[in-house]
């Protein structure tokens, strides 16, 4: 007979297995939770690795001056400059303000495009993060008619 | 299984622009539903490309990602008839992989 007690205890001890074990998937996924839990630009910027961030011509951010929809708003980010190791897409006024971030090695161009999702009209950044741990950033401002993300 | 993905890559010189319209639900985990419960967070994490077989692009997505996500970005050295592949996977691990030949 098992009372109600000894099943809790073993089911916690399961329940600390799977926690400890976790998913697979999850365990070995590269994936950075930090800068994409990160609320804002310089938060995600550092969590992603940057140790002092900078303005840059450099960098381009490409997005529309007014999006009608939030849901959809196109945005690319390109550099020319060389020794970089991330390009990260950002926007500052959402709940997580790193959109996206790509991974630049020698056989892709520093230069993406993607859609991405803003709750409302926000600046949106650029950060091109180097080998050497410098951020340079730059930055547009999307105004947003529609937002996009519920509400 | 989710739909599968449209992939156009288009050489141009030595270099191939690679557009890809994955078909995806990206809930960013800030929606509630009817009854006020939030819909959980369900986006693509991961996306590699291979070309040929050989890794050459890799980003990592979060839940800000617009639904059915396009993608735009440029592989060097790829010509006409190299086969492109792009592979993502979701934070419930699911994954896909489609393929495309350059053209």
């Amino acid at each position: 007979m098992q009372t109600r007690r000894e099943t809790l205890k073993q089911s916690a001890v399961v329940a600390g297995l799977l926690a400890s074990a976790g998913f697979p998937q999850f365990t070995h996924a590269s994936v950075n939770k930090a800068a994409f839990d990160a609320k804002t630009v310089q938060d995600a910027a550092r969590a992603a690795g940057a140790k002092s961030m900078a303005e840059s011509k450099d960098v381009t951010i490409i997005g529309p001056d007014i999006a009608e929809n939030g849901a959809v708003v196109p945005l690319g980010a390109s550099t020319t400059l060389s020794g970089v190791k991330q390009l990260l897409i950002m926007v500052e006024k959402n709940p997580s303000a790193l959109v996206a971030l790509f991974n630049v090695t020698d056989t892709v161009d520093a230069n993406f495009s993607t859609r991405a999702k803003m709750g409302q009209s926000s600046d949106v950044y650029a950060v091109a993060l180097m080998n050497d741990g410098r951020a340079l950033w730059a930055k547009k401002e999307v105004k947003v008619t529609l937002g996009g993300c519920g509400g | 299984m989710a739909d599968p993905m449209r992939i156009r890559a288009q050489a141009s010189g030595d270099k191939a622009t690679i557009r890809v319209l994955m078909s995806h639900e990206m809930e960013t985990g800030q929606r509630k539903d009817a009854a006020g419960k939030t819909v959980p967070a369900w986006f693509i994490q991961e996306v590699t490309a291979k070309l040929n077989g050989k890794d050459v692009f890799s980003a990592e997505w979060g839940p800000a990602v617009s639904k059915n996500p396009f993608l735009q970005f440029t592989v060097k050295g790829a010509k006409a008839g190299d086969k492109i592949a792009v592979t993502w996977k979701d934070n419930k691990g699911d994954t896909r992989t489609d393929e495309a030949t350059v053209s």
